[in-house]
């Protein structure tokens, strides 16, 4: 006898957004990605396809990361003290988007010479994260947006503190913003407002919900992800945004990740293990929403690639 | 779906005769729908009302429990879809597959059982060994069980070789897989007669529902599902659906934990099909690969996605001694979030150098989250340096704040006259470095 299968109806949707401009829509980009669209909980075929496939990003710097793992150096190597060289290398390893982090040793000409160097060397879609001080991101991000006008970037991070030169400056030069709440579908919600209310297009907002790496607190940020993806299907409209993830920044912070010596016997195999942190955190949150997933080893966003192929082939 | 007391009333003689010790068979019929009763205190239920009553009140994915000598492992009776809606209870068992045929499996066995990881205190292990039928069933058992005390599962459709082998397993709680619509019957037989949990296998709900009623109605009650699925999307699709059928619409024959094989289109993709198994819904997950650097996230993760929201791991405030400290150790000071109190004192116990390690009660949370929502402030550090009197154990009054939160340094040194407050690095890793270099 058949079961009758429920399936979930819902009146909200995730917004579907698009990050990249192509030189017929007044960028230079060689293709734009649009990410969101979901009508269901994550990946549940039987209800709706999933619109559009969630996209890795790979994470790469201004400058040479100094306390980066050497698991990650051996991989990109040189390239890694050149961005644009670098991000050439992210675009074939895979990635769909690249995120580029400036860091505070960067003059306002450092930031915008790397960022057109960048756009210059790939033709993907991409995001610029200040330093992660308020201040020095202001100072930064505004040439940067003013110099690269009409590109779609995404620029961030925008957090309840610091987010009003971020969201202007993008508004005034056809950006979007990554907006960032600490693990907590109100605060999420009330900084989403806030932003819309200086007069963003609501397609023009990434929301960002935190994440903890594998061990370390990723089960608040699974569970809030949850949480945000059921309220907007529910109709909350200010939690419609798609989400970006960082699990490669959080998983190499951890001791697991980067540190080969002296570590239990138990932890097996470091460079495996370090893999296998980035990517299960990274698959925990794809299962619980994520859009955008932020890496930073080629390996984990290839087997990240193929698992999303799966889910989404169903 | 749980009866309503005015359900359960009709059932219920309707004599009042107030044996049961309430004044009417509705005051106890409410009782009995709020758990608050149990149904064996009223005398007079007929048989019947018992066997309506009792499915009425089962749980609604069954509660599975497989053992061994000393070894015990229960998985199901779950109650929701996300975990923040209460909690996932029962950890799926992680199970590693050998060969019969496997010259080498004694050896593979005591290897893998002899895994033991720690995290944030908490020791960890593999639950149980899942034994495939490729060669000599019996012998195998004996070898494996020769070196295990946790529980196994039969991997074999031949039907007399699982009896034998489970007649050396007497006592036990065995997992038998996989009864499909070919052999069920002889296989319900053999797990009835051993009291073994049975897997019921079908490429597709429809024939598994029609499958588990079949062999319930052989006696066996004790089943788990293998959903099929031939990749994450289709498996994803089936767990959810099987796991909504049963709890919301207490769809009794899909109301038992799953199985799932995560090498089963490669090892190389196992770590991620497994890790999707556990968020996802599964009750026993099988590994074919015993790696020890993807074990360890294996078990994080389901640790991780098993925690009660409700209640972060925590750690007792107080003082800890650390590598036998003495009156001129330094003292460091953090929270009492379990993650972070390990993150330290794994650290400083490593190093091999000695520490007193203070730790302070912010509520159970993380240096940055306790000092964001103002449990980790120089109010409270100081009243635990006060409280658990540390003056009395040191000759040297100094205290190592965390580096997140050096702007407390101030303060500190305000509510604690007479203390030298030092900041130490952010990162637990640094600290021997930061102990043995700058705190001399
Ligand atoms: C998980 C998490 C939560 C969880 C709580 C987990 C818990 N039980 O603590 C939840 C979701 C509940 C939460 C809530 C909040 N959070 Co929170 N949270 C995090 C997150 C993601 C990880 C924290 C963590 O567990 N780290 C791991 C532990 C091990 O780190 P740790 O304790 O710092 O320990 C390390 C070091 O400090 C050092 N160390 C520790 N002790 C010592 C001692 C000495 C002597 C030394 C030298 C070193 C040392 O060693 C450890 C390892 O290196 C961080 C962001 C991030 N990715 O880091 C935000 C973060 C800490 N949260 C933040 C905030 C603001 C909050 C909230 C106030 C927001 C809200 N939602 O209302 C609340 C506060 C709680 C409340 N009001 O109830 C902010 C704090 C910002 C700031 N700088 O002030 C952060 C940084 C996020 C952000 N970027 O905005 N959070
Ligand atoms: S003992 Fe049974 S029959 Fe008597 S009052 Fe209680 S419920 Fe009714």
């Amino acid at each position: 006898m058949p079961i009758e299968i429920t399936k979930d109806k819902w009146p909200g949707s995730i917004k579907a957004i698009t990050i990249g401009a192509t030189a017929a829509e007044g960028g230079t980009r060689t293709k734009a990605i649009t990410v969101g669209g979901g009508t269901t909980m994550p990946y549940l075929q039987f209800e709706a396809p999933t619109p559009n496939k969630p996209v890795i990003a790979i994470e790469i710097k201004s400058r040479k990361p100094e306390d980066w793992s050497p698991l990650l150096a051996e991989v990109w190597g040189e390239a890694m003290a050149d961005p644009a060289q670098w991000a050439q290398k992210a675009e074939e390893a895979g990635a769909g988007l690249i995120v580029l982090a400036l860091t505070v040793e960067d003059s306002v000409e450092d930031a915008v010479r790397v960022v057109k160097s960048v756009l210059g060397a790939m033709g993907l879609p991409l995001i610029v994260w200040g330093p992660g001080q308020a201040e020095k991101d202001n100072e930064l991000l505004v040439p940067v947006s003013e110099a690269t006008k009409g590109e779609k970037l995404v620029l961030g991070i925008c957090e309840d503190k610091n987010y009003r030169t971020i969201v202007a400056t993008a508004m005034a030069n056809g950006h979007l913003v990554q907006s960032r709440a600490p693990m907590d579908v109100n605060l999420s919600k009330q900084l989403n407002i806030l932003i819309s209310d200086m007069g963003i297009p609501k397609d023009r907002i990434l929301m960002d919900p935190t994440t903890g790496a594998l061990g370390y607190g990723i089960e608040y940020g699974y569970s809030v992800m949850e949480r945000l993806r059921l309220a907007a299907l529910q109709g909350d409209v200010m939690t419609q945004f798609p989400m970006i993830v960082t699990p490669g920044f959080e998983a190499w912070k951890t001791k697991e990740a980067k540190v080969g010596e002296g570590v239990p016997e138990a932890w097996g195999d470091w460079k495996a293990r370090a893999i296998n942190w980035e990517t299960l955190t990274a698959m925990s949150l794809v299962e619980s929403g994520a859009d955008i997933i932020v890496l930073r080893h080629p390996e984990s966003v290839k087997r990240i690639k193929e698992a999303i192929e799966e889910l989404i082939t169903a | 779906m749980a009866l309503s007391g005015i359900q359960i009333y009709k059932m219920l003689p309707q004599t009042n005769c107030k044996e049961c010790g309430f004044p009417t068979c509705l005051a106890f019929a409410m009782k009995l729908a709020a758990k608050q009763v149990e149904l064996g205190t009223c005398p007079y239920v007929s048989d019947e009302s018992k066997k309506q009553l009792a499915e009425s009140s089962a749980p609604p994915i069954r509660l599975i429990t497989l053992k061994a000598n000393g070894t015990e492992l229960k998985v199901g009776n779950e109650v929701v879809m996300f975990r923040h809606e209460k909690t996932f209870y029962n950890k799926p068992g992680l199970f590693l597959r050998v060969k019969a045929s496997d010259p080498d499996i004694t050896k593979k066995v005591a290897t893998a059982d002899a895994y033991k990881v720690n995290y944030v205190g908490m020791d960890f292990t593999l639950n149980g060994y899942a034994i495939e039928a490729d060669g000599d069933l019996p012998a195998a058992v004996k070898a494996v069980r020769s070196v295990t005390k946790r529980p196994l599962m039969l991997i074999g459709s031949d039907a007399a070789a699982l009896d034998s082998s489970l007649s050396l397993l007497a006592g036990e709680g065995t997992l038998i897989y996989a009864a499909d619509s070919s052999n069920y019957e002889a296989l319900a037989e053999v797990a009835k007669k051993h009291k073994a949990a049975l897997v019921v296998k079908s490429d597709s709900l429809d024939d598994l529902a029609d499958l588990t009623k079949k062999v319930q109605a052989k006696g066996v009650e004790d089943m788990v599902l293998d959903l099929g699925g031939k990749n994450l999307g289709e498996w994803l699709t089936r767990s959810t659906q099987a796991r909504r059928l049963a709890l919301k619409s207490n769809f009794k024959p899909l109301g038992y934990p799953t199985i799932f094989f995560a090498a089963q289109n490669g090892t190389d993709k196992e770590a991620i099909y497994a890790a999707q198994a556990i968020a996802k819904y599964a009750g026993f997950v099988v590994l074919d690969t015993f790696a020890p650097e993807m074990i360890y996230p294996l078990l994080v993760l389901r640790e991780n996605i098993y925690t009660d929201p409700q209640k972060p791991i925590q750690v007792q405030p107080g003082i800890y001694e650390i590598n036998s400290p003495k009156p001129d150790s330094p003292v460091l000071v953090t929270t009492n979030f379990s993650i972070t109190y390990f993150a330290v004192a794994n650290e400083v116990e490593g190093s091999g150098l000695p520490a007193w390690l203070v730790v302070t009660d912010a509520e159970g949370m993380s240096v940055l989250t306790a000092w964001a929502a103002g449990k980790f402030d120089a109010e409270r550090i100081a009243k635990a340096i006060k409280g658990f009197d540390v003056a009395s154990k040191v000759s040297r009054k100094r205290i190592v704040l965390p580096g997140h939160v050096a702007v407390l340094s101030g303060e500190v040194e305000e509510e604690l006259p007479g203390w030298e407050v030092r900041v130490g690095p952010r990162e637990a890793v640094d600290l021997p470095a930061f102990m043995k270099q700058a705190l001399n």
